[in-house]
């Protein structure tokens, strides 16, 4: 065996001297980065109930019940959001199929909502209506745990996970790449979406479920509501703490060194599959969990949460928010919604041609999207102070 | 089997183990190998038996048989498209050949394993481009390349320990980065990308480096630098150098050391440098017939 090459061995030559390397500013967690998780978490959990449910109708500071559910759905979009950016910003691989991810937590949540129904339907029947309309005499197979909370909670996670470890898998270890892997996960959630728009998959067909009535037997208030948005707003604010941890960690800069570099990675001994179908499964499972969150706020789940648009959309929040940085992509999804509901009740025939324009300029001058301007701005005032 | 019996073996077990572990000794006779631990007690590090790549038809490699001894620095010529890239790719699993034997020391069939367990085994390679993480900083590109679990949950929990923050700050001195090293690697020149790269090679221990034209784009003046480097690493190390700077290889070799050429895939000559350039069949490949 060969011994380890010594420091001794170095060539004669001039340079600083030897030493032990400084590992360099990290990712900064000091009391700024703190202080704003702090705020975050009091906005969410105490500042918006508060101004929803204690501040009277008609005073300054009242927040509408529209603004508390538009709001909530935001959130849980920044949570795909942030699922994105860590597959896309970070390792690289642009997934147009986490739609389906976000769907499928969805409907896992929803049939559990469709049982607490009961018999309060329009059939009065205990099973959702459209089976009852469909004239079905037992539940499908799929439904077989549905009356169970915890069961299908444990699905909202499994079964986004399983999907994309599955797929995952085999999709990575053929080396599939680029925009090949992106047409292939919009293939995937084209496919699921013709599927689920069938009435005999068992699960609503083209109408979804909806006409929610209750969760673990407490009915859907607006007490409730504003509960499911501060429990939404935690773990926005939960992922993104483990999301930081990843991306600070020796594996978050793998994932960084595959999307700059794979053949370098896989030549230093790193097997790029098992970071790649990590990051990618985790990124699911979040997805999935963002779902479920938000069809009891919302109040529906349908076939169109699958289609290969909304896929996109969720890329678009990244990108305007910037990518490879983990505070952007949420801020682009309160962005981009934020706008598209002042739009489509301003200007409703003119949004998706705003939504074209925005990415098309985003790509064009702000490689970096809305944080990577705020820094460059930044480092500008900077510069002229100086 | 009594517990004593048990307790008895399982101390002459770590004994012998320990033993073993100070005797500073690889694998070889009556001393058990651990996994992926190469053999190098025949004298060779790298061993090429008739390996023949075809690429619809045209043979990159054609018969190709080529030996690399243990902490031999062998400098392999050749003018384009005489197979130089496709060795390395065949060595290093980035290609299967139709026919032949690889082997790495005198027991790992590297045509058995995948990229990332010949990087494993001590296999380090250099790219013709230089290929390093451009976003990410000179020290992290070093770090990520450190020899130590390569697993996921590693990377999420491991810390770098005072030794490694050593080791590393001696790499950083030996590559001449040390002042660089917080810059992002993006921003590096092109030679001081090349000097990253060899970095990030010796971060990994490898007992058999691969260098694919290691100076292209250096100036004279870091070219010089490089081979000093090369011949220090000479001897604790087995490296395979792929050259077309003859004044380069000229000072690899210092006139005593073979030198390869290939042409149309497989060996044409081996000598030493003078003898090979005097060769009538290597001038008339150079300069065309």
């Amino acid at each position: 065996m060969i011994p380890p090459r010594s420091a001794s061995g170095a060539p004669p030559q001039g340079g600083a001297p030897s030493g032990p390397a400084e590992p360099g500013p990290r990712l900064p967690l000091g009391a700024r980065f703190w202080t704003g998780v702090l705020v975050a978490v009091i906005v969410v959990a105490v500042v918006v109930p508060l101004m929803n449910l204690a501040v009277p109708e008609g005073h300054v500071l009242h927040l509408s019940d529209f603004y508390v559910s538009l709001f909530g759905k935001i959130l849980c979009y920044a949570i795909c959001a942030l699922a994105m950016d860590l597959i896309w910003g970070y390792t690289g691989i642009l997934s147009l199929g986490h739609g389906l991810f976000f769907a499928l937590g969805g409907y896992a949540m929803g049939m559990y909502l469709m049982r607490q129904i009961g018999t309060d339907g329009q059939y009065k029947s205990h099973m959702p209506d459209f089976m009852v309309f469909l004239d079905w005499k037992e539940f499908p197979w799929a439904w077989a745990l549905s009356d169970s909370f915890i069961a299908q909670m444990a699905l909202v996670v499994l079964v986004p996970g399983l999907l994309a470890f599955v797929f995952g898998y085999f999709a990575f270890r053929s080396r599939i790449k680029g925009v090949y892997f992106s047409i292939i996960t919009q293939a995937l959630t084209f496919a699921a979406m013709l599927l689920f728009f069938r009435n005999e998959t068992g699960f609503g067909g083209n109408n979804g479920f909806t006409d929610f009535k209750r969760i673990l037997g407490a009915p859907i208030t607006q007490n409730m509501k504003v509960l499911l948005f501060v429990l939404s707003g935690l773990t926005l604010v939960g992922f993104f703490l483990m999301s930081r941890a990843i991306v600070g960690s020796k594996a978050g800069r793998v994932l960084q060194a595959i999307r700059d570099a794979e053949t370098r990675v896989m030549f230093s001994g790193y097997d790029p599959i098992a970071y790649k179908l990590a990051i990618w499964t985790l990124s699911a499972v979040m997805c999935g969990v963002a779902g479920a969150l938000y069809v009891p706020q919302v109040g529906i789940i349908n076939p169109s949460e699958m289609s290969p648009a909304a896929g996109i959309e969720i890329a678009i929040w990244a990108a305007v928010g910037g990518r490879g940085t983990l505070i952007g992509p949420i801020i682009g999804a309160f962005f981009v919604n934020g706008a598209k509901s002042w739009f489509t009740v301003a200007f409703p025939e003119f949004w998706l041609f705003f939504l074209g324009a925005l990415f098309i300029a985003v790509t064009l001058f702000l490689p970096q999207g809305l944080l990577g301007l705020y820094r460059k701005l930044r480092k500008r005032a900077s510069a002229d102070q100086a | 089997m009594t517990p004593e019996l048990m307790a008895a073996g399982a101390q002459a077990r770590a004994a012998y183990e320990q033993r073993s572990a100070t005797a500073g000794k690889g694998g070889g006779f009556g001393r058990p190998l651990s996994a992926g631990e190469v053999v190098f007690t025949q004298g060779v590090a790298l061993y090429l038996q008739d390996v023949t790549v075809s690429f619809d038809g045209f043979k990159a490699l054609n018969k190709l048989s080529l030996t690399i001894d243990v902490g031999e620095l062998r400098c392999i010529i050749g003018p384009n498209g005489a197979g130089k890239t496709t060795m390395m790719d065949c060595i290093t699993g980035k290609a299967r050949p139709d026919s032949g034997k690889v082997f790495f020391g005198s027991n790992i069939d590297l045509l058995r394993l995948n990229e990332p367990d010949i990087a494993q085994v001590g296999v380090g390679r250099k790219f013709q481009k230089p290929t390093v993480y451009e976003q990410l900083s000179v020290f992290e590109n070093l770090e990520l390349n450190l020899r130590n679990d390569r697993s996921v949950r590693a990377g999420l929990f491991s810390r770098l320990s005072g030794e490694q923050l050593d080791k590393l700050g001696d790499l950083l001195t030996l590559i001449h980065l040390k002042a660089e090293a917080q810059r992002t690697a993006g921003l590096l020149s092109h030679g001081q990308k090349q000097w990253l790269e060899i970095g990030m090679l010796l971060a990994q221990e490898p007992k058999l480096l691969l260098l694919d034209e290691p100076v292209a784009g250096m100036t004279d003046e870091e070219t010089e630098r490089t081979a000093e480097l090369f011949l220090t690493l000479e001897g604790q190390h087995s490296l395979v150098v792929v050259e077309h700077d003859m004044k380069f290889v000229d000072q690899l070799t210092e006139g005593r050391k073979k030198v390869t050429v290939l042409h149309e895939g497989s060996v044409l000559a081996e000598g030493l440098l003078s003898d090979v350039q005097n060769n009538q069949k290597v001038v008339e490949v150079y300069l065309g017939r």
